[in-house]
């Protein structure tokens, strides 16, 4: 019997990291910087706040006797912190310097994971634990704190008030992001520097401006993301190499949802249910197909790929100078 | 006022000068980083680097062998790289060329002697990376799908298919790996050529080298691939079927990775797992990148890689630092070396001062 | 507004040396100039898009520094490029406001009426909610034209403003340039066509080479003393024009329809014959079907209906629709193309010389190798016919100045004996004596007895060097006429003939 009502949860909780990565990237890419360091970036967010909040945690003996608005806020301040400076590393190397947007994000993703792992360990070691992993329990049940009644409103509690704050905030960067996007000049601006630079640049936007500050603030709300995997999802246990490879996914949303912020919602969620349905689906002794099941994510990103490629509609391309460098002097 | 200009071209001497000069900023940057975070003394790590990467004569074998397999998938992803078709999916078909590869040995491996059984694993793991890359290259070439995240995905669609059969042939059951296959007979194993384990490998993967340098600047193939790359309208004004060019290329570059899955399985692990490839379809792309496409170059830009990583492994053993400390160093190196081709096309102009300064 | 010893240069290129030019108020000042000569780059140094190298500007007596376009906007300067600077996806009202940082709240509906309020007082026709990818050309002109009245701008520059526009249109854009005038704003507008200069302009100056050769009201000047300073010597404007010898149909083009992508019709039920011997010019306002016409015989675009068809000597003919470019090759038709788009389309930029020469040959041989002595030979051989100027033939061509890319793409289609060459707009930025050069390559073409198609823009050339002109409006053929006894207000009146329709 397929239980929906616990499905669900797991579901948005699997896809919230891939909303944070997925919003940050769309803005991103709105400002033409194809980046593919995302997953970098999510490794140094999480590893960020988990540094803060270990140092934190295990300042006390007895780690209850934490604050609990500094213990929340000095992981999160570290997290947008790490992923600010990866993000003003990968503007500096492709908007000031002009790299190859695809080496650079490609270096970056190296990089990250390695700064994640590097330091991750070394946090195990210090720790002297038998398992390879840290936990940060106390942190983590402070970003768990549910919604009051989510525990006496039955199923309407666990599908929509069982989530800890980071979820909420997701879905509200997400709704921003679109408004901004769509409905200021802000907006405006940013998707003239995506579309065609040497237009908006003629219109007098800063384009290097335009450009350093979303992919930093895209990069921060794609760090928050991992942030949430470590603190929430993962009950504050960081081990080597779990992120896995959700980085790749939230890049892959970006397409599905054709830069569209508020789809991003929906379309996480379902890619986290995605994510998790082999666990739904019978398969008895067969462990095997379990592995199969696993594919369905990539095979249906896959799947829209193709078909928003067969979609003709301009409004459903993507920016027109994404992955392109500007120089205004080039003829 | 600063200001940026494009430059004339720059003579070779000094664009490797400030390339060279970007690896020595590099390594101070990263002896900075490296005694900052663990404060050991830097000198101490290169030297350890160093000692893990050619210390003893079987480092160096190691090294060499690491280097064959990361060139030959860097050579794998040129064609496409000089067509502009960006192929992130290396990782993908190194792992279902492996999967061909270990699949032959572990069903045929019984019933096959040697002779025809190794050459049925070229010819099927070959033909599996190419599969895997054909599917893209289609969707590109009919429609123009973006090939970076439709190659990108397979990778993924590869791992879950390597760890299903992983799991079907699982030896002894539960454990979820497959272990030495043929342990007793060696079947299927590449052959040692004059006692060497490795040397086989690294002499396929020399000559590949030199093949793909011919075929890229001297055929007609390759000329095709020039062009299209640097601009499909022209290739189509002449009579070139862009289409065709681009499954073609794919199918090259995609068996050629299926063929370092082959080197992996066949000739050095002797058995398969989901992370067998190793990041490798992913350095690669940095391999070529740093080498602008040419396979000679690749040579030296891989051997940077491979230094990097085989003396991260030393330092983890000796130091107790983490392996991943030798990415975070690899990545600083990326990050100066990318930077520094600013400098190589661009030069600031500081208006204020009478005449051009060159930075 | 003055400036004052302005230069600037590219790499190996300089733009502009030390030009000083004066603008003033109330006047419409025409800045005249072959290609190349540096006037569009003066023009950007002003909006910001370019910063000088050395040279002072003033505005109302006070030195400025004009580093970005937004200090452009903020000194009252705008300008209209010849590629326009709008993004195709926004709509009118959303290019229009772009850029703009308004203390009021973010209000397109609000700025909508205002927009509607300016085309009222100009008599435009702009919808603010069209978007820029569903406007014709006039509309997009119009559009930037609106975008920076809103602004306020006092200093307007329009480069090659007429290019796109049918005389029609060309007519209404003087009329609304007029009215801003006597309004009191300064317009700069830049051309090289000399009717455009006395019609509009107050005063005129001429740039050459880079450098500022003049000035002087339009009213005491005449063409011949324009074209005089803008070359540099005397020049004769005659093209050579020998008789076509013994023509006969060699292309044969019947009920041709082809559409666009977009599924928009580009050619509609055209039909003509080009013969041997003889040039056959199109005329037309640009985008009226003429790329596709010549990319269709080529074989590189898809026919919906129709028939084109290749009459050897001996009277056989051969059906080209359907057909690649090497299937057309494998006919035995030497068909030539020299398009619009040198180094998008018939060149590769990054490649040299020696490596373009073999884009039409290097299947040749067997094997599966390339041989690159031939093309070396052709490169060779063609840079010292042309007399291209290049350092070396291993130089890539994007590095080629516009004149000598053309040489290299001229010289390497007639290298393979064509019997029909079709080239699009061949003088495009070309200076006065690599025109010329191309022009004599062409009529050389003919006396071997090829069939030239020569897609041309300026019609004084298409009426002197053409046989016969077909003229092209709206994909459609509006009439072929004879360029001996044909006039040019004959041949505008037919560019506009099924006028109304969008280009």
């Amino acid at each position: 019997m397929f239980d929906l009502v616990s499905f669900i949860p797991r579901a948005v909780a699997q896809g919230i990291p891939l909303l944070f990565g997925s919003t940050g990237e769309i803005i991103t890419e709105k400002s033409g910087n194809l980046n593919l360091g995302i997953p970098g970036v999510m490794y140094v967010g999480a590893i960020s706040g988990v540094i803060g909040s270990f140092m934190y945690e295990h300042s006390f003996a007895d780690p209850t006797q934490m604050n609990a608005v500094l213990a929340v806020l000095i992981p999160l301040v570290c997290c947008l912190l790490g992923s600010l400076l990866m993000g003003l590393l990968y503007c500096f190397l492709t908007v000031t310097l002009r790299a190859n947007q695809n080496v650079t994000g490609l270096a970056m993703t190296t990089f990250g994971v390695g700064f994640g792992n590097f330091f991750g360990g070394s946090l195990i070691k210090l720790t002297g634990a038998e398992v390879p992993s840290i936990a940060l329990s106390a942190t983590s049940r402070l970003f768990r704190t549910t919604l009051p009644f989510a525990d006496s409103t039955g199923w309407f509690g666990k599908v929509f008030l069982s989530f800890g704050f980071l979820a909420y905030l997701a879905i509200i960067i997400a709704l921003v992001a679109a408004f901004v996007l769509n409905r200021t000049r802000v907006g405006l601006h940013l998707r003239a520097v995506g579309e065609d630079p040497a237009t908006a640049d003629a219109a007098g936007i800063d384009i290097t401006r335009y450009k350093y500050i979303t992919t930093c603030l895209g990069c921060m709300i794609a760090g928050l993301g991992g942030l949430y995997y470590v603190m929430d999802y993962a009950n504050g246990v960081w081990s080597n190499d779990a992120f896995g490879d959700r980085g790749w996914l939230a890049i892959a949303l970006v397409i599905f949802t054709i830069w569209h912020p508020e789809v991003s919602i929906p379309a996480s969620i379902l890619f986290g249910g995605l994510y998790i349905i082999y666990l739904y689906i019978p398969t008895g002794t067969n462990l095997a197909v379990k592995e199969l099941y696993k594919m369905l994510p990539y095979v249906v990103t896959i799947v829209v790929l193709v078909f928003s490629s067969l979609r003709n509609k301009r409004e459903n391309q993507p920016p027109e100078s994404l992955g392109l460098p500007y120089f205004r002097e080039d003829r | 006022m600063i200001h940026i200009a494009k430059r004339k071209e720059m003579p070779l001497p000094q664009a490797l000068a400030i390339r060279l000069g970007a690896i020595v900023a590099a390594l101070v940057a990263c002896g900075v980083i490296t005694a900052i975070a663990t404060g050991l003394n830097p000198v101490d790590v290169y030297a350890a680097m160093v000692k893990g990467a050619f210390g003893t004569p079987r480092k160096v074998w190691i090294l060499l062998q690491e280097l064959a397999i990361l060139l030959c998938v860097s050579l794998a992803l040129t064609p496409a790289f000089r067509m502009r078709f960006w192929n992130l999916g290396g990782e993908g078909q190194i792992l279902v060329g492996g999967l061909a590869a270990a699949s032959c040995m572990i069903i045929l491996g019984n019933r096959l002697p040697n002779a025809l059984l190794i050459p049925l694993m070229f010819v099927s793991s070959a033909c599996a990376g190419a599969l895997w890359a054909l599917l893209p290259a289609l969707f590109k070439a009919r429609w123009n799908t973006n090939e970076t995240l439709f190659t990108l995905m397979m990778n993924y669609v590869a791992t879950q298919l390597v760890a299903f059969f992983v799991i079907v042939w699982e030896v002894p059951k539960g454990s979820g790996n497959i272990g030495i296959i043929n342990q007793s007979t060696e079947a299927g194993w590449l052959p040692q050529v004059g006692g060497y384990k490795y040397l086989l490998n690294i002499l396929l993967v020399a000559i590949l080298t030199v093949i793909m340098h011919i075929y890229l600047a001297y055929s007609k193939h390759g000329y095709e691939i020039s062009v299209v790359g640097e601009s499909p309208n022209t290739a189509r004004y002449v009579g070139i079927k862009v289409e065709k060019v681009i499954v073609r290329t794919l199918l090259l570059s995609g068996a050629i990775c299926g063929f370092a899955g082959l080197l992996l399985v066949g000739g050095t692990a002797h058995t398969i797992t989901t992370t067998i490839a190793g990041g490798r379809g992913f350095t690669a792309v940095m391999v070529a990148w740093l080498a602008k496409f040419n396979p000679i170059t690749m040579v030296a830009s891989s051997l940077l890689l491979v230094f990097m990583s085989c003396g991260a492994g030393e330092i983890s053993t000796a130091f107790g630092l983490n392996h991943s400390f030798g990415d975070i160093l690899t990545g600083i190196i990326l990050f100066f070396i990318i930077g520094c081709e600013f400098f190589i096309t661009y030069r600031i102009v500081f208006s204020k001062k009478e005449g051009e300064r060159d930075v | 507004m003055r400036m004052r010893d302005i230069s600037k240069s590219f790499g190996q290129i300089q733009a502009n040396s030390a030009v000083s030019l004066d603008i003033y108020r109330g006047e419409i000042l025409a800045l005249l100039g072959e290609n190349g000569s540096g006037k569009t780059t003066l023009m950007n140094m002003l909006s910001g898009i370019y910063f000088p190298d050395s040279g002072e500007i003033e505005i109302d007596g006070e030195p400025v520094v004009i580093a970005s376009p937004k200090d452009a906007f903020d000194k009252g300067i705008g300008m209209i490029h010849q590629h326009f600077k709008l993004v195709n996806v926004f709509t009118a009202a959303e290019n229009i406001i772009l850029g703009l940082e308004d203390e009021d709240a973010f209000d397109i509906a609000a700025a909508c009426g205002r927009i509607r309020a300016i085309c009222d007082s100009y008599g435009f026709d702009v919808d603010p909610d069209q978007k820029v990818y569903d406007m014709s050309v006039s509309q997009k002109q119009t559009v930037e034209i609106v975008k920076l009245l809103y602004r306020g701008a006092d200093i307007l520059i329009l480069d090659e403003p007429t290019a796109v526009l049918t005389p029609q249109e060309t007519d209404r854009l003087f009329a609304i340039l007029r009215n801003m005038r006597d309004d009191g704003k300064a317009i700069v507008i830049i051309t090289h066509k000399l009717r455009e200069v006395l019609d509009i302009s107050d005063r005129v100056a001429v740039l050459r080479k880079g450098a500022y050769v003049g000035a002087m009201a339009t009213a005491e000047t005449s063409p011949q003393e324009m074209t005089n300073m803008m070359v540099g010597h005397q020049v004769s404007l005659n093209i050579d024009r020998p008789a076509p010898v013994d023509p006969k149909e060699r292309i044969r083009v019947s009920g041709v329809t082809v559409r666009n992508q977009e599924g928009v019709v580009k050619l509609d039920n055209v039909s003509f014959t080009a013969r041997s011997g003889e040039i056959l010019g199109i005329a037309g306002i640009s985008g009226c079907g003429q790329k596709e016409l010549l990319e269709a015989i080529a074989g590189l675009q898809p026919v919906e209906v129709g028939s084109i068809e290749y009459i050897h000597d001996n009277g056989r003919s051969e059906q080209l629709i359907g057909k690649d470019p090497l299937e057309i090759a494998a006919l035995g038709v030497a068909l030539s193309f020299v398009p619009e788009d040198r180094l998008g389309m018939g060149l590769v930029g990054n490649m040299d010389l020696t490596d373009n020469m073999m884009l039409r040959s290097f299947r040749q041989g067997r094997g599966i190798f390339t041989d690159r002595k031939g093309p070396r030979h052709l490169a060779e051989k063609v840079v010292e016919e042309l007399e291209v100027s290049t350092d070396s033939i291993s130089t890539p061509v994007r590095k080629l100045s516009g004149g000598n890319v053309q040489k290299v793409l001229v010289g390497r289609e007639i290298s393979s004996s064509p019997t029909v060459l079709l080239s699009a707009y061949a003088v495009r930025g070309l200076d006065v004596n690599s025109s010329y050069l191309i022009y004599d390559l062409i009529n050389q073409q003919k006396e071997r007895g090829v069939a030239v198609v020569y897609v041309g823009e300026d019609l004084d050339v298409l009426l002197e060097f053409c046989d016969r002109i077909l003229v092209l409006c709206g994909g459609k053929v509006s009439g072929i006429v004879d360029g001996r006894g044909a006039t040019k207000n004959e041949v505008g009146l037919m560019m506009t003939k099924l006028g109304g329709e969008e280009a």
